[in-house]
């Protein structure tokens, strides 16, 4: 019985699969969508920042657990439309390079601050991160299913990021998880040597 | 009888996956007004993520606000919409949209502590206004009152299941998710006002 719904939940899948969508008449909105996942993965640098977040969230237990992963899509969202409403800010590149190091370091050193101080981190470095996105977003692209697109990989890194996170309740795991932090760290090192040399 | 189930399963898998199939694809459905209205909201992301976010929010608050939601949300729908077919608007403003996903994303990922009759008031005032719209559209458009019952039948069974099954979640976890799911959909609403900001 198990056997026969995992077949038809499998066929249901192949049925919803966005590939028969591509050739519809609706097809820029399907592009839409997909443009809005690809592009939250398409940096190095965003992807590192947002699986740290929920590798610290991980670290610090709840309610950070999930109060960071909700706070960095809202402020994120917030940048982004900041972004595409055109209000420039300085120093963006430079500022999602540092944020690599500062979430890095967190993860790295396992540092507990406030709850409020953890949060504040967080949106300040998201800020930076959606104003990049909003202001690279593909003009033509269908609005609403773009930023479905965009939040839904956003959330996803941060899941990927606390269930690797999962680790940490192993002596091995928590190592693990530093030396991640230190590499991310070194990775917004040299991310920030590039935005700036 | 598994091999011929298997290999019967295989075929429609292989029919299904043939892309020629699907280019002839227009938005309605084919089958009339009414099931143009049922697969409104699958194919509308605007109508469907706010109707969503107040079907979680009523299940946040409770059975009785789930309950109440259930009957208001389609019937303030209906009204709007009837409304919208007899006395449409010359354009479509972008703005309320997003602005109901920011508001009701919020107040799920804020877990607002609501009572009954406020989540009542806001299903009706959303109901009127995205039923209005619809209907300004459908009268446009030259469809009758058809689909727009379509879209109210498919909106009340989207209530009655978003809120059932966010009353059910007992585990800390599930209602966590919720409230994630409220973040996003917060967050969604304000990239789409960027979005409508960028356009002007």
């Amino acid at each position: 019985m198990k056997r026969r719904v995992a077949a038809d939940l499998g066929f249901l899948f192949a049925a919803l699969w966005p590939a028969i969508a591509l050739a519809h008449a609706e097809q820029g909105r399907a592009e839409g969508l997909l443009a809005g996942l690809r592009h939250p993965v398409s940096g190095l640098d965003h992807v590192l920042a947002m699986v740290s977040v929920g590798l610290w969230g991980a670290q610090l237990g709840a309610p950070a657990i999930w109060l960071l992963p909700v706070t960095f899509p809202m402020v994120m969202a917030f940048g982004g439309m900041l972004g595409l409403a055109g209000v420039a800010l300085p120093g963006v590149e430079a500022a999602i390079a540092v944020s690599g190091i500062a979430l890095g370091l967190a993860v790295l050193t396992e540092w507990r601050p406030p709850l409020w101080v953890a949060a504040l981190i967080v949106g300040f470095f998201a800020v930076f991160h959606g104003h990049a996105h909003g202001a690279e977003l593909p003009p033509g692209a269908d609005g609403i299913l773009y930023s479905v697109g965009f939040v839904v990989a956003t959330g996803t890194l941060h899941a990927t990021g606390i269930g690797i996170g999962v680790v940490h309740r192993w002596t091995w795991g928590r190592v693990a998880l530093r030396a991640t932090g230190a590499a991310v760290a070194c990775a917004g090192a040299w991310f920030l040597w590039r935005a700036i040399a | 009888m598994r091999a011929r189930i298997r290999g019967r399963d295989l075929a429609a898998l292989v029919v299904l996956l043939v892309p020629a199939a699907a280019q002839a694809h227009l938005v309605n459905s084919g089958l009339g007004p009414f099931y143009d209205g049922v697969s409104h909201f699958a194919l509308t992301p605007e109508d469907l993520l706010p109707a969503l976010a107040l079907a979680l929010l009523a299940g946040q608050r409770g059975a009785a606000a789930g309950r109440a939601t259930l009957f208001a949300l389609p019937g303030a729908w209906l009204v709007g919409g009837l409304a919208g077919l007899t006395w449409p608007s010359a354009s479509a403003a972008s703005w309320p949209g997003p602005v109901a996903l920011l508001l009701l994303g919020g107040l799920v990922a804020a877990e607002a502590r609501l009572r009954p009759v406020l989540v009542v008031g806001l299903a009706i005032g959303f109901g009127l206004l995205h039923g209005y719209l619809n209907g300004s559209v459908m009268a446009r458009a030259r469809l009758g009152a058809l689909g727009l019952a379509g879209i109210v039948a498919t909106l009340a069974v989207l209530v009655t299941l978003g809120a059932a099954l966010v009353v059910a979640i007992r585990a800390a976890w599930g209602r966590i998710a919720v409230r994630v799911a409220g973040s996003w959909i917060a967050a969604i609403g304000l990239l789409a006002l960027g979005w409508s900001l960028r356009r002007g």
